[in-house]
């Protein structure tokens, strides 16, 4: 069996793991089933239903505008899951070549890189995507950008740790042998033995990017209007909070199911991946 | 110890100008021109020249940076392009709210999650301890302008027990305190959340220690060798992550004092985005790469304090 699969059935063996996967797949499945589920479209602009409670007609009420709040949600999801993803996803290279590149070559290359990464990390990852944002222009592709500087940090030290053991390894001494590239060993012989802890990380830091691309939706910064997001939904919500709480309430709500879902998810994986956690 | 904090004050050094480098590069790496980004696509070529030339962006690019970093090391952070204020002053005007509401959320986190994460870790696989971690998880995945918002609703629009909007009067202490009940829980949530889960960890890791077996053996009282010898011991990534979660607490303050109308540093920084006051964006940006460094060296400092051992190193 190979560890990912191992880990998956150590994880869902425990019920937090197992909810967890429930709230997040209900989720995508919401994201991407919402052409044929949304009962209305997410822009479409009602005056004569505005800032309508929860109702058989609006199931989750409506906005300023009478659009219908469950249908901008399950749109929403697309969004708050494209970007988190894609983020995720250039973090995990980036990171993964730098810290596999950086321990591969050791000595003061690698000094001064990790010293790079760990002043990327110590900035506040909320303020750094904000400048970047701020100075890129809001859409999706940029917070994408902005979104993965944030995480490359941390999984440059995940893939750097394993790689300073694995390069004295005898297999890839063999490789030195039959002359191959450094690429090569890099990437054919270093890589899959660090690719299931990235992952790992991954499912965890998936959560932090939910959360910071809402965080940066609610500032303004988000995929621009009348795209639904989470955040800028809650935004919208907050400025109505005295008329329609409900309008805050349920973005908010969302964001939090689908958080604590991949934090539920990652936790598991990261618990049933760890030697040290194993026997406990 | 005088020793250790003069190192300590040494190693900061080239910390600081990382940091102010990481600055530097990412503010130029970005792609755009700034001058565009501030007057818009529709400017002359004209007006966008001599706005490069007043930002100093028409320099060759190793002597912006030379420029950059005495400017940040004297502390010269420049003037806001929208008001012409010194940088520093409308930093200062706001900073004792920005402080208030961290130093606060500190407290909320180390007094909540402290003894949570002891009392968790005694229980082991017991109730207490399987709420204690479910608890954490959902405190951890709040964005804190959801739980804002949330308490919000309930604390001072429902029950109106606190105020809705946050802006005190710094000479007013009692109003001052009670105006930062609700922000400082909003953002202290999510730290105790992280710190009970260290704590937890780090006490399970210090009460199998030998020492513990042997002060409970020398009729040391379990209270005692629980709060003196494993607190002790296990204080060090309890501190780490206290050190290491300001900069989230930096971050999740901008959001705290949207949600709560406070001034402070993340009201000015959203108005400088808004405005694209480009040169107050980059002159607050060293403003947090100096309160990082502050920190990381008070977090090193206090390993020095509680670790003996650490002052050698």
């Amino acid at each position: 069996m190979t560890p990912i699969r191992r880990a998956i059935r150590r994880a869902t063996s425990n019920p937090t793991t197992t909810a967890g996967a429930i709230i997040t797949l209900a989720i995508v499945a919401a994201a991407l089933l919402a052409p044929l589920l949304a009962p209305y479209d997410p822009t479409e602009q009602d005056i004569m239903a505005r800032l309508q409670g929860p109702s058989a007609e609006f199931l989750l009420g409506t906005d300023q505008f009478g659009r219908d709040i469950l249908s901008r949600l399950m749109w929403g999801a697309r969004i708050s899951l494209t970007v988190s993803l894609g983020a995720i996803a250039v973090a995990i290279v980036i990171g993964g070549v730098i810290g596999m590149v950086s321990g591969y070559i050791g000595g003061t290359f690698d000094l001064i890189v990790m010293q790079a990464m760990d002043v990327l990390l110590s900035f506040p990852s909320l303020i750094l995507g904000l400048i970047v944002v701020a100075l890129l222009g809001p859409d999706l592709v940029n917070l994408v950008i902005a979104i993965s500087l944030t995480a490359i940090a941390p999984f440059a030290r995940i893939a750097r740790a394993p790689t300073l053991v694995l390069k004295e390894r005898a297999f890839v001494e063999a490789g030195h042998a039959l002359g191959y590239s450094h690429s090569r060993i890099i990437f054919r012989h270093i890589l899959p033995n660090i690719l299931s802890e990235l992952l790992v990380m991954g499912s965890l830091w998936m959560a932090t990017a939910v959360r910071t691309e809402a965080s940066l939706s609610f500032i303004g910064l988000g995929v621009k209007p009348p795209t639904p997001t989470w955040g800028g939904m809650t935004r919208d919500g907050f400025e109505n909070i005295l008329d329609a709480p409900w309008l805050a309430i349920f973005p908010g709500v969302a964001i939090l199911l689908l958080v604590l879902g991949l934090n539920m998810v990652g936790d598991g994986l990261r618990d049933a991946t760890d030697p040290k956690l194993r026997n406990e | 110890m005088i020793g250790f904090v003069a190192r300590r004050l040494l190693t900061s050094i080239p910390t600081l100008l990382a940091v102010l480098t990481l600055v530097f590069v990412i503010v130029r790496i970005v792609p755009g021109d700034p001058a565009l980004v501030i007057l818009g696509d529709q400017a002359t070529p004209e007006a966008a020249a001599a706005l490069r030339a007043r930002l100093g962006l028409d320099a060759p690019i190793w002597l912006q940076y030379g420029r950059f970093i005495a400017a940040a090391l004297t502390g010269n952070f420049g003037a806001s392009m929208v008001t012409s204020r010194p940088i520093i002053d409308e930093v200062a005007a706001v900073l004792p709210h920005t402080v208030d509401l961290t130093l606060a959320a500190m407290v909320v986190g180390v007094v909540v999650g402290v003894p949570v994460g002891i009392w968790a870790a005694l229980h082991r696989n017991g109730a207490i301890d399987v709420a204690a971690r479910l608890l954490s998880l959902i405190g951890l995945s709040f964005p804190v302008f959801v739980s804002g918002i949330f308490l919000l609703l309930a604390f001072a629009l429902h029950w109106r027990v606190f105020p809705v909007i946050g802006a005190a009067e710094l000479n007013d202490i009692p109003d001052r305190l009670y105006k930062l009940v609700l922000p400082a829980i909003t953002l202290g949530l999510v730290m105790a959340a992280y710190i009970t889960r260290v704590t937890r960890s780090a006490m399970l890791a210090s009460l199998s220690e030998d020492y513990i077996r042997t002060a409970r053996a020398k009729g040391v009282p379990w209270r005692r060798v629980v709060w003196v010898h494993g607190l002790r011991n296990a204080s060090l990534p309890i501190v780490t992550v206290v050190g290491l979660y300001v900069g989230i607490l930096i971050g999740n303050s901008v959001l705290t004092e949207i949600v709560f109308n406070r001034p402070g540093l993340g009201k000015v920084i959203v108005g400088a985005l808004n405005q694209r006051d480009y040169t107050m964006l980059q002159g607050l940006m060293v403003i947090y790469c100096f309160i990082i460094v502050v920190v990381n060296l008070i977090t090193d400092l206090l390993y020095g304090v509680l670790d003996p051992r650490v002052q050698q190193a």
